[in-house]
């Protein structure tokens, strides 16, 4: 009988990390839809950026107030968590504060004392997120594409902090043994008094019981991820890693496309030729991308990235003079038709069966991608290393190449280079006329 | 421009077997917009001016494509590139300097993969290292204490993070550089990137240019240096859009410094 709680514990801990490694398999196996691409060049630059930019928070504190905040949360829920591995040995083993009897008192009252204050911060931090959100109506957060699930998910993840660090300092502060040893409980012990003419079983037992829900919070918390724009807080590690290193303006040269035009341009060349062994299968179907399939990896692993925080979509020239273009949405679109493709997968036993839908059309519309001036302002602004113009690129080639749906000015423009090398009317010979105007 | 401009081509170089320092990559805005047209002879003034040795293509060169690829059109931008790579490549270019952000972007960037390897710089970074080296004095005082503020093109600035050469020589001026409240990385773009020069914007509330100049004007800037001749156009226009054409001027780099 004394090692029911024990067991209990054990059982809720397996099905909570089981069903978290079913969640991240399920990602993996998603974002694997995507095709390879080769990120094994600059490693020591990548290895940079992620001590900087996801470890270091650099692009965040870009915008100092929320930044800040951000950097808040970040820090204390990744130390506040520290103390989980206590709450794990204790629960596996049936100990109690298994931290006291390890560590020199003063240590784990340093520790915890510290847990304490950051639990503070966190709760001070996100309750000015709360009203950013809510009262103050920040506009980044107000945008179309913000309206439904992914504004209750912004929320939910908020009051999710309060609730565990509510609980963290609940559960000190009914711990009446941690309380008379008087170290570490800098806040707690201002929280005590509250349950002053409480009867020692009676705290025990709300000891008990915030200590219970503070675990599965933690685990519901960890199954939530998956759901939320807060799969960033593992993602972004990867996905910083995996972001663009080279120039801003360099877009990439479509390697089919190159085979193609040196067979054009090589009078050698012999047309009727058989393509050597194995180029069949180099050779992608189609030329850019209509569906998330045709994305690469990484742009798929943005997608799961993403924050929804709109830095983006703030600073997007044509967002900003009312186009409906918005890279956020671009993200966003993205992900939720990768999870549409993933939930068709798992209901055909693995394989994807043709919904009639896809990425363009359904998701992204011409008009969106049209608008878009290649400025690169969202890529910078993205605090984690996200590209939504990766992807404008390649559904803008997919709409030129496979269906020669370019808005006609611009088919004018392409026909005028081809025919004298500037995208105006005038003659190639003409080009030097300057020099003598 | 009343003194005459000497400007030598590739084929002038070759006939008497010489190379000359550098390639002077004009682009196709440089070559027919007339008022992009107005900034080639500037610069070309700088680099007579400054005795350098340099030359065009003149005829042989064509489109470099990036307008094509930023269009979706990889097929014309890799025809176009290999056709001028092949022609660079013959004549041994080494080194090139244009007055396009987006050429500057285009070879430097992305011809490399497609067999065209060569040194690249944007205009204000050759005209920086024409004065570091004394090769280029600026005299007078045309534009001492006057307000001028810089706007970033994106393919310059973000794109390549080229942001300091055109502030510098900016400032080599003895203008009062104002920076406009989005600069640098934040820099709003002129609104014609991406092909959009070439088409009419989407159904929005705003044009691009006219947000972009009212940043310009924020800083109440007797002068709006550009450093491309898309924004040049964008912001001329955002200009006279605002009827603020008699008292602001919009200048390329290289005017202000081809009169400085
Ligand atoms: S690159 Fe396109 S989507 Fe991104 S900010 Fe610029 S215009 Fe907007
Ligand atoms: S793409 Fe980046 S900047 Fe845009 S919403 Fe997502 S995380 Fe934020």
């Amino acid at each position: 009988m004394e090692y029911i709680p024990n067991i209990i514990f054990a059982v809720i801990l397996i099905v909570g990390i089981g069903f978290f490694a079913r969640n991240i398999k399920k990602l993996i196996r998603n974002i694997k839809l995507g095709q390879e691409v080769d990120a094994s060049d600059n490693k020591p630059q990548r290895w940079k950026n992620m001590a900087y930019i996801a470890l270091g928070q650099s692009k965040m504190v870009k915008r100092p107030i929320s930044g800040f905040l951000h950097v808040i949360v970040y820090v204390g829920f990744i130390i506040i968590n520290i103390e989980v591995l206590e709450i794990i040995i204790d629960g596996l083993f049936g100990t109690h504060r298994i931290g006291l009897s390890i560590l020199p008192n003063t240590v784990y009252g340093f520790l915890i004392g510290t847990f304490e204050i950051l639990a503070v911060l966190v709760l001070v931090a996100v309750s000015v997120f709360w009203i950013r959100r809510n009262v103050i109506k920040i506009k980044r957060f107000l945008s179309s594409e913000m309206k439904g699930w992914p504004k209750s998910d912004g929320n939910i993840i908020l009051y999710f902090e309060v609730v565990l660090m509510a609980l963290f300092l609940m559960m000190n502060a009914t711990d009446t043994e941690f309380q008379n040893l008087g170290i570490g409980n800098i806040i707690s012990q201002c929280i005590a008094p509250l349950f002053d003419g409480v009867s020692p079983e009676g705290l025990s037992a709300i000891e008990r019981t915030a200590w219970w829900l503070h675990i599965v919070g933690i685990l519901i918390f960890l199954n939530y991820l998956y759901f939320s724009k807060h799969l960033h807080i593992l993602l972004a590690f990867p996905n910083v890693y995996f972001g663009k290193v080279e120039p801003k303006g360099k877009f990439n040269n479509l390697e089919a496309v190159t085979a193609e035009v040196k067979l054009m341009m090589d009078p050698d060349a012999d047309p009727f030729a058989a393509a050597p062994e194995g180029a069949e299968d180099d050779v992608p179907a189609k030329f850019g991308a209509s569906d998330v399939m045709d994305l690469s990896q990484i742009q798929l692993l943005n997608a799961y990235t993403c924050t929804e925080c709109g830095r983006c979509t703030s600073e997007c020239p044509a967002n900003l003079t009312g186009k409906k273009l918005s890279p956020r949405k671009i993200m966003m679109d993205t992900r939720d038709r990768l999870e549409e493709v993933g939930k068709n997968i798992d209901a055909n036993n693995g394989e994807f069966k043709d919904d009639g839908k896809q990425l363009l059309g359904d998701y992204i519309t011409n008009e969106e991608l049209w608008a878009c001036t290649t400025c690169n302002a969202c890529v910078e602004a993205c605090p984690v290393s996200i590209n939504p113009l990766s992807i404008i690129m390649d559904m803008r080639r997919y709409l030129v190449m496979e269906q020669s749906a370019a808005p006609m000015e611009l088919n004018t423009m392409m026909t005028n280079i081809e025919n004298n090398g500037a995208p105006w009317p005038y003659n190639q010979m003409d080009r030097l006329n300057w020099k003598d105007e | 421009m009343s003194e005459e401009l000497k400007v030598p081509t590739m084929a002038e170089y070759m006939a008497e077997g010489k190379q000359p320092e550098i390639l002077f990559w004009v682009g196709s805005a440089g070559s027919y917009d007339d008022r992009a047209k107005k900034i080639t002879k500037a610069f070309v003034k700088i680099l007579n001016k400054a005795k350098v040795d340099f030359a065009v293509l003149g005829t042989e060169e064509s489109n470099t494509g990036d307008v094509a690829k930023r269009a979706g059109n990889e097929f014309l931008f890799q025809m176009q590139a290999v056709m001028n790579i092949e022609v660079l490549n013959a004549y041994e270019v080494k080194r090139i300097v244009t007055c396009d952000p987006h050429s500057f972007n285009c070879i430097k960037n992305e011809y490399p993969g497609l067999g065209g390897q060569y040194e690249v710089i944007h205009h204000t970074q050759f005209i920086e290292e024409l004065i570091a080296s004394g090769r280029l004095t600026l005299g007078g005082d045309t534009y001492k204490g006057k307000r001028i503020t810089f706007h970033d093109p994106c393919y310059l600035g973000r794109a390549n993070s080229v942001y300091d050469a055109p502030r510098d020589v900016l400032k080599k001026t003895n203008a009062n550089l104002i920076e406009m409240k989005r600069h640098k990385g934040t820099a709003l773009c002129c609104g014609a990137g991406g092909a959009q020069m070439f088409k009419d914007a989407e159904p929005g509330n705003k044009e691009i240019n006219v947000l972009r100049t009212e940043d310009a004007l924020e800083t109440q800037p007797e002068i709006i240096a550009t450093g491309c001749p898309y924004c040049n156009t964008m912001m001329t226009d955002g200009v006279k859009f605002k009827e603020k054409e008699a008292e602001i001027k919009v200048m390329d780099i290289a005017e202000l410094i081809a009169n400085a």
